[in-house]
């Protein structure tokens, strides 16, 4: 198999098409034109850090520079997720309450996956084991971000509704149990439309790749199928762990709605 | 039935930084209305609040030979009911929030029995105001705190709702605490009418 490699030339050319929406935006003051360039930006620099990272982890396989990578990636998850809120928990708990819930199931289900499902030799070869982490990272990291802005959000919104149904003698888990469903179905709605459409619609990235690389189309269907479920697990996990509490925190021992938790 | 025995009570609610209000000290008798009066900003609904445990507060509440630290804080709310003024509703008729409509109560404020399927969405402030009152009382509290409970309703209205608590009362002799700016209403109502000032400061009305 032999990959057509790409020339400097060739990603100039479409990073001009950035350039062209950029110049697009700026002309009819659409404004987001700053967060696009910053955007496109990033993910140079970072996937040719990364692209550099992984020939050095390749290179050593070493279960101890994997695990520095793994952590690295998580606490940037973290942070990503923290950012991207509009009303966060304040203190710790904005940057503890997401990366601990990607913690939980990002990790779990990667380990999972490699120790049972693709068993490569050693088990954390980073061949396989960076990028499946990178991957339900990621989607995770999408679920928690949807599922947390919209708890946090509604609850702002509906503070007097909660209030009124606690006055009414409500223990505080019913009082939130409509924004708490709404939060988790929020957060696997990105997963479940890809889930929907995938091979109907869209063709999902990683199976792109591998045909691309020159993988028979079968065997990439098997891998991008696994892949699915195993995003629509982790997102499912982390979102409900991080929306289930998140809606502990909001109210306190005396089950009162503390939105001052919010900042 | 139990009196609602309140000691050194004081809101604290975060971020408010100006706590100005003194600790409260009263025992509200059962089957008894206390009015309470004051100018509007001076703590009037936080002092139900923090009664009802809505908002965390210093000292020490009763009902009976219930404390309240000693039960689960919905426990609390279920027995010692705050009516707050703007009342809020979140399903989409107004029956299902009740959990056992009391058509007694509902006509004596003026509701037809079908005034259950109604849209919350088309009813106006007074009935909203009158019917969160009949949703109060048919979770039979064993106690009411009552903040405006008549604020956005006409003469006939009020004495409707009037009528309606001094009922429950009479039979389950639950204490009341009643906040109202209409000295006639409480002079009507109440045995005792408790005032803050502006000060800050708590009495209680010689009449």
């Amino acid at each position: 198999m032999n990959v057509i490699s790409l020339s400097a030339i060739d990603l100039a050319i479409a990073a001009s098409l950035v350039l062209f929406v950029a110049l697009l935006q700026w002309r009819m003051r659409l404004g987001n034109t700053r967060s696009l360039l910053i955007a496109a930006s990033r993910t140079v620099a970072q996937l040719l850090l990364l692209g550099l990272v992984l020939k050095i982890v390749f290179a050593a396989s070493e279960w101890y520079w994997i695990g520095l990578m793994s952590l690295v990636m998580l606490l940037a998850a973290g942070r990503e997720v923290m950012v991207r809120q509009k009303r966060r928990f304040i203190g710790s708990w904005g940057f503890l309450l997401g990366t601990s819930s990607m913690f939980v199931s990002a990790f779990s289900v990667t380990l999972l996956a490699l120790l049972v499902i693709v068993q490569p030799d050693p088990w954390y070869l980073p061949q396989y084991s960076i990028p499946l982490l990178g991957m339900l990272l990621g989607n995770t990291l999408n679920g928690i971000t949807l599922g947390l802005d919209n708890l946090t959000r509604s609850v702002w919104e509906k503070r007097t509704i909660i209030d009124g149904r606690l006055a009414l003698g409500e223990t505080w888990s019913n009082a939130i149990s409509d924004i708490r469903h709404d939060s988790i179905r929020v957060g696997m709605i990105p997963i479940i439309n890809a889930m929907s459409v995938a091979g109907l619609v869209s063709l999902p990235g990683m199976m792109t790749g591998q045909i691309l690389a020159g993988t028979p189309p079968v065997e990439a269907v098997k891998y991008q199928i696994l892949i699915m479920f195993l995003i629509a697990a982790g997102t499912g996990l982390g979102t409900i762990t991080a929306i289930v509490i998140g809606c502990r925190r909001l109210f306190d021992d005396r089950e009162r709605l503390r939105l001052d938790r919010l900042g | 039935m139990a009196d609602l025995v309140i000691s050194d009570l004081q809101s604290r609610v975060p971020g408010l930084l100006v706590q100005r209000l003194a600790a409260l000290n009263l025992s509200l008798q059962g089957a008894e209305i206390t009015g309470l009066t004051g100018p509007s900003g001076s703590g009037k609904s936080l002092l139900l609040r923090a009664i009802a445990d809505l908002d965390p507060s210093t000292g020490e509440v009763s009902l009976g030979d219930c404390n309240r630290s000693s039960i689960a804080a919905h426990e609390w709310r279920k027995m010692v009911a705050y009516l707050p003024t703007e009342s809020s509703w979140w399903f989409e008729t107004v029956g299902e929030h009740f959990l056992q409509a009391d058509m007694v109560s509902l006509q004596t404020l003026g509701f037809e029995p079908y005034v259950l399927s109604w849209k919350v969405s088309r009813i106006s402030s007074g009935e909203k105001q009158r019917l969160a009152l009949a949703r109060c009382l048919s979770r039979q509290p064993e106690a009411l705190l009552l903040d405006e409970p008549t604020a956005s309703l006409g003469d006939s209205h009020t004495r409707d709702v009037e009528r309606l608590v001094s009922d429950f009362i009479r039979k389950g002799k639950e204490p009341v605490f009643w906040v109202s700016h209409d000295p006639e209403q409480l002079q009507r109502l109440a045995q005792r009418v408790i005032s803050i000032q502006s000060d800050g400061s708590i009495k209680e009305q010689t009449r």
